[in-house]
């Protein structure tokens, strides 16, 4: 069985700040991650590979050349092999042009079951997952808590708002991994040794272009397009009291929430 | 061309959910701008009963595909259906709530049909001058606001966050026909087969639908630190939430979370108990009416945003506030 697990590389948003003076996202020193769902995508993997023996997982990025640290550390977790889909070409894509380079990508290497993450922590469309599936005609499961494979199918536990649906489906399929599904493993000193060892592949604009419409990717083939950008305004000021007794406190919230008919 | 605006309405186990209703209030203020008519697209089994309500929400036009294909959410039927009703009336703009449902079936469809569709919207107007969708997401967990637009394709699709946009008024209507929709499945469309439906465990509450929130954080310190919060929050017949480090830490259940990762909440009255106000947490409560915020760190960007912000420990103020509001209520009842 050959799984791909497609991962994002993201800043770490929890640590992104807006610099007070100019309204701007300071983006410096912002470490790079990989997105959390996807990470717990490739334990899931893992975890498969360990139970079902022939098992391979590749782990697949579309990104800048710099990504390679992302795929390095899934292969120091025990991916087998790492692909980079990479060039100028795919670059602004939205998420339907984003779906339509990955999908090209692991329609040439072939697969049995694709897992993404739900969704990123930059952009949190939860798009790109589906749209993959959409692409290679392929059943989709997502918001996935639980994952394992049954003969030719997989079994996956599908989260709703109030309650769970236990689906089986047929591979070939995409699931879209939520970070519940696995709390993923800390890489191996010998792991990521051997990722340092190994070649990771690139496929770029030449290799994929028989595989996808030249015309559907990157920012031209994107049918969203960002108008503009912005920090949300601050709004206006409020009451801020200091230094006074929790009784007193306590009496000036009483009488606002009286005011406004609140109690 | 293109026309109309279309809600696709989200329906579990044959009820209708509330999210479907307020894209209704939403659509009906866009097409007004657009001179064009509001439809609204209800996929089910058993459920062409439904339709009138859709009508008295405001729709112009109810289109029904009723199959008991679609009794329970499957992906692949329900891209089906909703792909031959835009193939069929061919929208202008198609709606979604961002739920786990929609957010689903959005990019499958959008994907089937190549179409732009941009992702868990706050915010939808048309531009004057092209007449296009213009919607607005944040992103970088909330970092900034992007105002997305779909030049080339039609339609222009967008999944809204629930509790987002406002419900709108119930108006009595005296005449309806809903329009049935024929749709040509295979019994291979149901490529997904349902093993089980298993309730969730816990008692699952709708945050977005109280009036009252009192919420904490770190400064809570654990899952019995909820406890004064929850009192407090019974006194004034509210709920109680939480910021994510809460749910990360297993303090409290994950469906009280407000913030990016969570829900977009704006009740009457939003009480920030020792929240400092990271902004994926501000993102999803900012718009709440009135936002009291009880914190030892003045200068934290909660007690900016405040209407009132009270410098002050909260596992003092707060069972003090829940006593005294207790018997400012009895004082009330004793005057009348």
């Amino acid at each position: 069985m050959k799984i791909a697990v497609c991962i994002k590389q993201v800043p770490d948003t929890t640590e992104v700040r807006l610099d007070p003076k100019t309204n701007t996202l300071i983006r410096d020193g912002v470490p790079s991650i990989i997105n959390p769902d996807d990470k717990s995508g490739i334990e899931s993997a893992l975890r498969i590979k360990e139970e079902n023996p022939g098992t391979s997982v590749t782990v697949v990025c579309m990104g800048p050349p710099q990504a390679d640290v992302a795929l390095r550390e899934a292969l120091a977790m025990g991916c087998d092999d790492a692909v980079l889909l990479s060039g100028r070409e795919f670059g602004g894509s939205d998420t339907y042009a984003t779906a339509t380079i990955i999908a090209a990508g692991l329609k040439k290497l072939g697969f049995d079951l694709i897992i993404t993450g739900r969704q990123a922590i930059d952009g949190d469309t939860a798009q790109v997952g589906p749209q993959i599936a959409e692409q290679m005609k392929i059943p989709q499961v997502s918001y996935a808590e639980e994952l394992r494979v049954e003969g030719d199918s997989v079994i996956v536990k599908r989260q709703f708002e109030d309650c769970y649906h236990i689906v089986k489906v047929k591979m070939p399929c995409l699931i879209t991994a939520l970070s519940e599904m696995a709390k993923p493993r800390y890489m191996t000193v010998r792991g990521i040794i051997d990722a340092y060892n190994k070649d990771i592949t690139v496929l770029g604009f030449e290799d994929l272009k028989d595989l996808f419409n030249p015309e559907w990717i990157g920012l031209n083939g994107s049918p969203t397009n960002v108008m503009h950008s912005f920090t949300k305004q601050a709004k206006a000021k409020g009451t801020k009291l200091t230094g006074l007794t929790d009784d007193e406190a306590v009496k000036v919230i009483v009488a606002k929430l009286d005011e406004l008919h609140l109690i | 061309m293109s026309k109309d605006v279309f809600v696709v309405i989200e329906q579990r186990e044959g009820h209708v959910q509330k999210v479907g209703l307020e894209l209704l209030g939403e659509a009906q203020k866009l097409a007004a701008v657009l001179g064009e008519k509001v439809v609204a697209v209800l996929l089910g089994s058993n459920i062409a009963g439904k339709a009138k309500m859709l009508y008295e929400y405001g729709a112009d036009k109810v289109l029904v595909v009723d199959d008991p294909m679609l009794q329970h959410y499957v992906t692949e039927p329900y891209a089906k259906a909703l792909t031959t009703i835009i193939n069929i009336y061919d929208p202008n703009v198609v709606l979604f709530g961002a739920s786990s449902i929609g957010r689903d079936l959005a990019p499958r469809v959008a994907g089937r049909v190549h179409t732009g569709l941009t992702a868990d919207c706050t915010k939808l107007d048309i531009d004057p001058e092209t007449k296009l969708l213009l919607m607005t997401r944040p992103a970088f967990g909330g970092n900034i606001m992007a105002t997305i637009v779909c030049k080339n394709y039609r339609p222009q699709m967008a999944t809204v966050r629930p509790g987002v946009m406002k419900m709108p008024e119930r108006k009595e209507v005296a005449e309806y026909e809903p329009e049935i929709v024929r749709v040509a499945f295979e019994p291979s469309d149901m490529n997904v087969a349902i093993l089980d439906v298993l309730p969730k465990t816990t008692k699952s509450v709708d945050i977005t639908e109280a009036k009252v929130l009192v919420s904490g954080g770190r400064a809570t310190g654990g899952s019995e630190g909820y406890e004064p919060l929850r009192k407090l929050a019974e006194v004034l017949g509210g709920e109680v939430a939480s910021s994510r480090v809460g749910i990360d830490s297993g303090w409290i259940e994950k469906d009280r979370q407000v913030g990016q990762t969570g829900k977009t909440v704006r009740p009457n009255l939003y009480i920030a108990c020792g929240i400092s106000g990271a902004i994926q947490h501000l993102a999803g409560m900012e718009d709440s009416e009135f936002i009291l915020a009880i914190n030892k760190d003045a200068s934290c960007p909660m007690m900016e945003i405040a209407d009132l912000g009270i410098e002050g420990d909260i596992k003092k103020i707060i069972p003090k506030l829940t006593e005294e509001i207790i018997k400012f209520k009895a004082s009330k009842a004793v005057d009348k």
